[in-house]
């Protein structure tokens, strides 16, 4: 194509250009001193400013752990909070090297979109939210109902399945912004307001009295929440792939931010050493220092210690449930470290 | 120039010497290399988008949408298409702009006219009107209305009931709806028919009995047609259901909310455009109707106005437009336009931004182009005729 030979040129004049080139982003990354992390734009427990201004959440807590894998630093990552309507545009520009904005893994989004998901950090479904005065036992009394919802998500489709599943009418109203939706399902707008479960509980939390609203027991969808990103990029989606991996396999095998230095000492198990980066060169396969998982576990936290401080914890209460190890009754599993 | 050059034939003249041809050549260089540029980004658009795997093309306009929209004014569902979608949003878009328009204009004009009122207190309501809205960011006030709207009004059970027909609640105002039956096309002609008959008798008719006539000739023929075929004119009456209101017409929250922060606002820009054109009519002029006895009403609207028009159009213009883009802040506050439906969920759905985004850009400047010419129209309509 006479384009290809333009291309030094447009590379300059577009920032468009370079991202599908084999493993330019680690070299972006490692250049500019940082991590650029698309999340969301307020969802407690998974991205949202603490009062001091820090950001906190699981899907921070994983920018932090890739941080902390690439630079031995989980603090050089900046995060740019986006729309669920931005989140797309702004990963296929380059704007952010990685997106981890409770995004549900679909097919469509892994081959029309030019994306590629780094796997499920959460098991999530989508659920409903009512008042308690409704007294409502079921999704299936919904007939008729008014509901809120969020601009180009999942949950616009899955409701929309999901009602004609059960020939059942509704009436959307669908808000660019999640304060905004939620603002207006309180102010009883609607009867209903959808979205993921867990972000239903985290809402809930906000709204002006959370004991007069009441989750119905309905899962309506799969969604399984995670990172993702630009396709063609073999080496940065390993990494990204891998640091998930690390913090899921550093729970399988009991490594912890606080006895995790320890081990790397004294442990005899060669998965252990391996992932450690005391034994074989992981590492220098990904492309990374020797000790990036090391890194990512002392300063984050294994995959438990995330899920317990964002959302098992306080206010959430959230239990592990889809969401433990594979031995204690969950789907988080990694693959084997050798 | 030299002499001996001055003598030469025009042949002679070497050809970038040449100002005319030269000013030829520059003017297509310059197309030429703008077009190539144009070209080159969107080769090269393609190109990155095909390398990324990000899927491009128009093949997703007859794809199944698969979302709802609560605000149609045609036949929609989830099983339309994406450019079913589309359609919807652009109507509602137009929608809103048309009612925001004429609104804006009929409160900008009283607005306007009230600031050059000789009572201090109504001039000085309009000062304060146009001084805060015009100055509070327009986002801000179609989130005001929004919930200044939404939060004091009742739930559906507790609608507020006019006559059992109409109920105000927070799910908007619902109204009864025509359902037009058998035969409801004569009655339209039979009305048509009586409006013009009506207006004739008015024109051509002289002295008091005529508004005797012309209310016969108005009422006659539907009242005629009604007796002949029944009454064709059916009511669907809003009846309360277990969550919402069903049957009926509604005006929801969003649309009310949208129409009245784009209107005010834009009427603070118009009274000022008003006032500046009554203000660019000389003094003479009501001076001379004054003197010829004519009340201040008449020459406001026979002398006034009709000079002041030349002066405010163009800038009318600009407002009107500028609402018409503004309607896309719906998005803020769930009102389904071409922005919140089409460069929004349909965007996010297939990803195809660059398709999207130019579609969405191009009928605003289609919609924007058309303002411009109609009110361009008017305008040399408007214009003083010179010989």
């Amino acid at each position: 194509m006479a384009t290809r030979h333009w291309l030094p040129l447009v590379l300059l004049a577009l920032s468009t250009c370079g991202s599908a080139l084999a493993g330019p982003t680690l070299d972006a990354v490692k250049q500019r001193g940082y991590l650029k992390c698309g999340v969301s734009q307020g969802l407690p427990g998974f991205s949202t400013p603490s009062q001091k201004g820090e950001w906190t959440g699981l899907d921070v807590d994983y920018c932090r752990a890739l941080a902390a894998a690439v630079f031995g630093d989980a603090g050089k990552v900046r995060f740019t909070p986006l729309s669920a309507k931005e989140r797309f545009t702004a990963l296929q520009s380059g704007e952010i090297d990685i997106l981890a904005r409770n995004t549900t893994w679909t097919s469509s989004r892994d081959t029309e979109l030019g994306f590629d998901f780094v796997g499920v950090s959460y098991y999530d479904g989508q659920g409903f939210m009512v008042r308690k005065e409704l007294g409502l036992n079921s999704a299936k009394e919904l007939d008729g109902a008014t509901i809120c919802a969020n601009a180009g998500t999942t949950t616009e489709l899955n409701v929309a399945d999901y009602f004609r599943t059960h020939g059942m009418k509704y009436r959307p109203v669908v808000f660019e912004k999640s304060d905004e939706t939620v603002a207006a399902y309180d102010a009883g707008r609607c009867d209903v307001y959808t979205t993921d479960k867990s972000g239903l509980y985290a809402q809930k939390v906000k709204l002006k009295d959370p004991a007069a609203h009441v989750i119905l027991p309905e899962v309506i969808s799969k969604e399984p929440l995670g990172p993702l990103v630009r396709q063609g990029d073999a080496q940065w989606f390993d990494i990204a792939k891998w640091t998930l991996f690390a913090l899921i396999g550093a729970e399988e095998l009991g490594l912890t931010s606080a006895n995790v230095e320890q081990q790397r000492k004294t442990s005899q198990n060669p998965e252990v050493r391996r992932m450690l980066g005391v034994e074989g060169k992981l590492g220098q396969a990904l492309g990374l220092p020797g000790d990036w998982a090391f890194q990512a576990v002392r300063q984050v936290g294994n995959y438990g210690e995330i899920f317990q401080r964002n959302l098992g914890g306080a206010p959430l209460n959230i239990e592990r449930g889809q969401n433990a190890l594979w031995t204690q009754g969950g789907l988080m599993y990694a693959p084997p470290f050798r | 120039m030299s002499a001996s050059e001055s003598k030469a034939p025009p042949d002679a003249v070497p050809l970038w010497r040449r100002p005319r041809l030269r000013g030829w050549l520059l003017q297509a260089l310059l197309l030429a290399a703008v077009l190539g540029a144009v070209g080159l980004m969107f080769g090269n658009a393609l190109d990155n988008l095909a390398r990324q795997g990000i899927a491009s093309g128009f093949g997703f306009w007859d794809q199944p949408a698969g979302f709802g929209i609560n605000t149609t004014l045609i036949e929609y569902s989830e099983t339309s298409s994406y450019g079913r979608a589309f359609l919807v949003g652009l109507l509602n878009t137009l929608l809103v702009s048309a009612i925001g328009i004429v609104l804006a204009t009929l409160v900008g004009f009283v607005i306007g006219v009230a600031r050059l009122s000789p009572n201090a207190l109504i001039r000085g309501w309009a000062y304060a009107y146009v001084e805060v809205i015009r100055n509070i960011p327009l986002l801000l006030q179609i989130f005001f209305w929004y919930f200044a709207v939404l939060r004091p009004l009742p739930g559906p059970r507790e609608a507020i009931s006019l006559f059992d027909l109409a109920f105000l609640s927070n799910r908007g105002l619902q109204l009864p709806r025509p359902l037009p039956e058998q035969g409801f096309g004569w009655l339209l002609a039979a009305f048509l028919v009586g409006i013009v008959a009506a207006v004739v008798l008015l024109r051509r008719g002289r002295g008091g009995g005529r508004w005797w006539w012309s209310l016969a000739a108005l009422l006659l023929p539907p009242l005629a047609v009604a007796a002949l075929v029944g009454w064709p004119l059916g009511w669907s009456v809003p009846e309360l259901t277990r969550f919402n209101f069903r049957g009926g017409m509604a005006l929801t929250p969003e649309f009310v909310a949208l129409v009245l922060a784009l209107s005010l606002y834009t009427a603070s820009f118009i009274a000022e455009i008003v006032r500046a054109g009554i203000q660019s009519v000389r003094r003479g002029q009501r001076e001379a109707a004054a003197a010829l006895g004519l009340p201040p009403g008449l020459t406001l609207r026979k002398v006034v106005l009709p000079q002041a028009m030349r002066v405010i159009v163009p800038p009318l213009t600009n407002q009107y437009l500028n609402l018409t883009k503004n309607s896309s802040l719906a998005a803020a506050i769930a009102y389904p336009d071409l922005v919140s439906v089409f460069a929004g969920t349909v965007l996010n759905q297939t990803g195809q931004a660059v398709e999207v985004i130019s579609i969405t850009m191009a009928v605003y400047l289609a919609i924007s182009l058309t303002i411009a010419a109609l009110m361009g129209w008017y305008n040399r309509r408007q214009a003083l005729v010179e010989r």
